[in-house]
């Protein structure tokens, strides 16, 4: 139980000029679950990405069963029994589940595929897993948690000593994830040994065995799991339970509590899950919703903002009810969203800055409605860039090569320049290293100053704490409660709340 | 290094113009006995290379938004079959452009909704109108041609000549002019770029990126009707195999001139240059003196050779 199968040491990595991963170390032992933890931009998929041989670290080394081996690509890493469970699953969908098991490694009689043989070995592995599922099963046909366990299979059909789960559950119901601790068991008892990633806490506590956590690419501490609580666990990646990283802490803006309603949402229906949703924001307010992924939080911004058919319920902008069937009304009520996925929903990236920047409001910039005014534009976008503190060497500089933090802040610059009087804002610093995410923050303080309302919503809680006003508590689709920013003293309170709602 | 990459991307949009260039002087030296640099030759050049280039102008916008139209080469021959045969009936050369222009916006209107309604793939959906629509183009007359006599509508559109200038050539300008503005002076050619470069980022921006493709391929059918009237002018007659394989040219045209089939890049002017480009080498594969077999297989390579440059350029700055 003792034997260390895998071990990092001294591992670092930058991307350009930003350090993602400083001097970490890790390691796994024979046959355990091991969690690894961290807030966003701590460093954990990168650290299992050069595991996996993805990335290549710039200083380090690794040991495999106490030698030192060189993992410089996807195939090394696949040749030491490592695999790695995508959140984006890497299955031919159009393929059966042997087909898949078995791609690249096809069983060949006579050289004509052997279909018998490839489907009775896959029925031994999923048997062996417990797993209920035909070998000749199309793998479109399955469901999303049914396709993980496959993943799996594939990646255990290969001989896979050491495998790693990146988020396993974000997308699986309760019973799926059931069935996969139960095959997690099963692979432990056959001694795999696995790392396991998430954000949710009460399933670190339930199936892993240690723990390592790292915060800001630096590695804090590992730990037995027998010793840890939810709390502590928090704590460290809080780094101590005192601090909470001098960017995020809570600045005290002036905001008037009686200010009038700038949105008023009642009994909001977005499809059968969330069916009542009804909240208030007011002018110069922001309001955070903290849930667990599926809770809904996207969801409810999307069907604002149109992208979403909403199903019933009144949307009241300063006290005029309005209905918004696609983002074009949005925008022109005076609603700004920005999305999730910056490089699929918010950008085009192959586009300039400018182009980005002002994409949404080339009619209002318009010469005598026809013509594009270059002059006013280029105008507007140095002076977003100014304001917003990006680094890039002039607006006709294609968006794609700029960091993470500045295409962000150019798809924030691009929201503000519609002049919104809502502002939705769906996990806005994800991906975005430490120092911009501060000054991401401090934008959209400014913006709710100048009297416009805010709705944020993020995974990481010591960013709702430090800039959200009210907390809104969402579970299963459902409002659970609300959190005045003045009774929250610890971070722990609201990562309870939104677990054990 | 960002300074370097974007030095590699101002190259890339050259690409056309340095290999128009290169190829204009070599024929010029190779073919300096057949008088491929005499002025009637260029002109010439550029009288053959009309119908495409103006096709290419609503292709760059086509192909800009990140699809693709296959049916402009028969629709050209459709507008050009309907122009003829309502000129023989009524002898009225507004009516007849009316009624082929808005075959060729009719056409675009059906591929429009067969990809924003049905969510066809373009290329199935306009591969399916082309085969229909040349059908149509041989059936109506039974694959005869109608001889078009009203002089006026044939020099208009197609033989007359201003000064020493094809009205063609004055056709492809007028086109290109209104192209260009339309592409990179309004927020239209905006809108049809960022559809093609992220449909969904589009859209997130308040663009109603299904209204943008229709309109883009109903400008298509237009532009590719008026190409049909050009043939019909200058061939005085409407025939069923008009521009033929033109939408292949069309395509080639735009993306030689910088555009990439995935959407989201594109160049009016360049579009011109890489419809220029071949036409300058079909002409001087003629005066050559080689077969029609042979020039199809060299216009083959130098397609590919040029894309290919193009891509080279391309991916470098990618790296």
């Amino acid at each position: 139980m003792e034997h260390v199968v895998l071990k990092m040491e001294g591992i670092s990595k930058s991307f350009g000029d930003a350090k993602v991963l400083k001097n970490v170390q890790f390691e796994l032992k024979h046959g355990e679950v091991h969690a690894l933890a961290g807030g966003n931009g701590a460093g954990k998929s990168t650290l299992m990405k050069i595991m996996t041989g993805v990335y290549t670290h710039d200083e380090g080394k690794i040991f495999i069963d106490g030698k030192e081996t060189v993992i410089e690509k996807p195939l090394d890493a696949k040749a030491q029994g490592i695999a790695m469970i995508f959140q984006e699953l890497s299955l031919v969908q159009t393929m059966t589940v042997a087909e898949n098991i078995f791609l690249g490694t096809e069983i060949v009689k006579n050289g004509i595929r052997d279909v018998k043989t490839m489907n009775e070995k896959t029925s031994q592995i999923l048997h062996r897993l417990g797993m209920d599922i035909s070998p000749s099963t199309i793998v479109s046909e399955l469901s999303v948690g049914m396709s993980q366990m496959v993943e799996i299979a594939k990646a255990v059909s290969k001989d896979a000593k050491i495998l790693v789960f990146d988020e396993p559950t974000a997308a699986l119901s309760d019973s799926e994830t059931k069935c996969l601790f139960e095959i997690i068991t099963q692979l432990k008892n056959e001694g795999v040994s696995m790392v396991y990633i998430s954000h949710r806490m009460n399933e670190i506590l339930s199936i892993c065995d240690s723990i390592t956590i790292l915060k800001d690419g630096e590695y804090v501490t590992t730990q037995d799991i027998k010793d840890m609580t939810l709390d502590k666990i928090v704590s460290y990646m809080m780094g101590g339970t005192s601090g909470k990283g001098h960017k995020f802490e809570w600045v005290e803006r002036k905001h008037d509590e009686n200010a009038g309603d700038v949105l008023k949402v009642e009994h909001l229906k977005v499809n059968e899950k969330i069916n009542d949703i009804s909240f208030t924001l007011k002018h110069g307010e922001i309001v955070g919703f903290a849930g667990l992924m599926g809770s809904g939080r996207t969801e409810i911004l999307e069907s604002l903002f149109g992208l979403r058919k909403k199903e019933g319920g009144t949307v009241i902008l300063e006290d005029k009810e309005v209905h918004i069937k696609n983002p074009t009304d949005a925008i022109q009520n005076g609603f700004a969203f920005i999305p999730e996925d910056r490089r699929k929903e918010g950008l085009v990236l192959m586009h300039s800055i400018k182009d980005n920047a002002v994409l949404p409001i080339l009619d209002r910039l318009c010469i005598k409605g026809i013509f594009n005014d270059d002059k006013r534009e280029c105008a507007l976008v140095e002076d977003n860039i100014k304001k917003f503190g990006v680094k890039a060497e002039h607006i006709n500089q294609e968006i794609g090569l700029l960091s993470g933090g500045n295409q962000q802040k150019i798809v924030i610059a691009k929201w503000m320049n519609t002049n919104p009087k809502v502002i939705m804002l769906d996990e806005p610093t994800a991906g975005v290293d430490i120092g911009a995410k501060g000054e991401i923050l401090e934008i959209v303080r400014s913006f709710a100053d100048q009297g416009c309302g805010v709705i944020f919503v993020s995974s990481e809680l010591a960013e709702m704490m430090a800039i959200c006003d009210r907390i809104i508590i969402l579970y299963d689709g459902r409002i659970t409660g609300t959190i005045s920013r003045k009774d929250i003293k610890l971070e722990e309170e609201l990562q309870n709340a939104i677990q054990m709602a | 290094m960002q300074s370097k990459w974007h030095k590699k991307l101002e190259v890339s949009k050259f690409t056309v113009y340095i290999v128009l260039g290169i190829v204009f002087i070599f024929f010029s030296i190779a073919l300096n006995g057949k008088g491929f640099i005499a002025p009637r030759n260029l002109l010439n050049i550029l009288r053959q290379t009309a119908m495409v280039s103006v096709m290419a102008v609503a292709g760059v916008f086509v192909l800009g938004a990140g699809q693709i139209d296959l049916t402009v080469g028969s629709t050209a021959a459709m507008s050009a079959m309907f122009s003829a045969l309502v000129l023989q009936a009524t002898d009225n050369i507004l009516f007849a452009v009316i009624i082929a222009l808005l075959f060729g916006v009719f056409v675009g209107c059906i591929n429009g909704l067969l990809v924003t309604k049905l969510k066809l793939p373009s290329f199935l959906a306009t591969l399916g109108m082309m085969q229909a629509i040349r059908g149509m183009a041989m059936w109506i007359t039974d694959t005869a041609a109608v001889p078009i006599k009203n002089q006026i509508f044939n020099n208009v559109f197609g033989t007359g000549y201003i000064g020493k200038v094809s009205v063609l050539i004055l056709w492809t300008v007028f086109f290109y002019i209104i192209g260009f503005i339309l592409f990179n002076k309004t927020r239209f050619g905006r809108h049809a770029l960022a559809t093609g470069g992220n449909e969904l980022a589009s859209k997130y921006s308040g663009l109603k990126t299904e209204k943008i493709k229709m309109m883009i391929f109903m400008m298509s059918g237009a532009f590719a009707a008026f190409a049909g009237i050009m043939y019909a002018g200058r061939m005085q007659s409407g025939r069923y195999s008009f521009g033929d394989g033109d939408e292949m040219s069309v395509i080639a045209s735009v993306v030689l001139g910088g555009a990439a089939m995935s959407g989201g890049t594109g160049s009016m002017i360049g579009a011109l240059a890489g419809s220029l480009l071949m036409g300058m080498i079909n002409n001087a594969l003629i005066l050559a003196g080689l077969s029609s077999a042979q020039q199809k297989i060299v216009n083959g390579a130098i397609i590919i050779f040029a894309v290919a440059l193009s891509n080279i350029v391309q991916n470098k700055k990618r790296k």
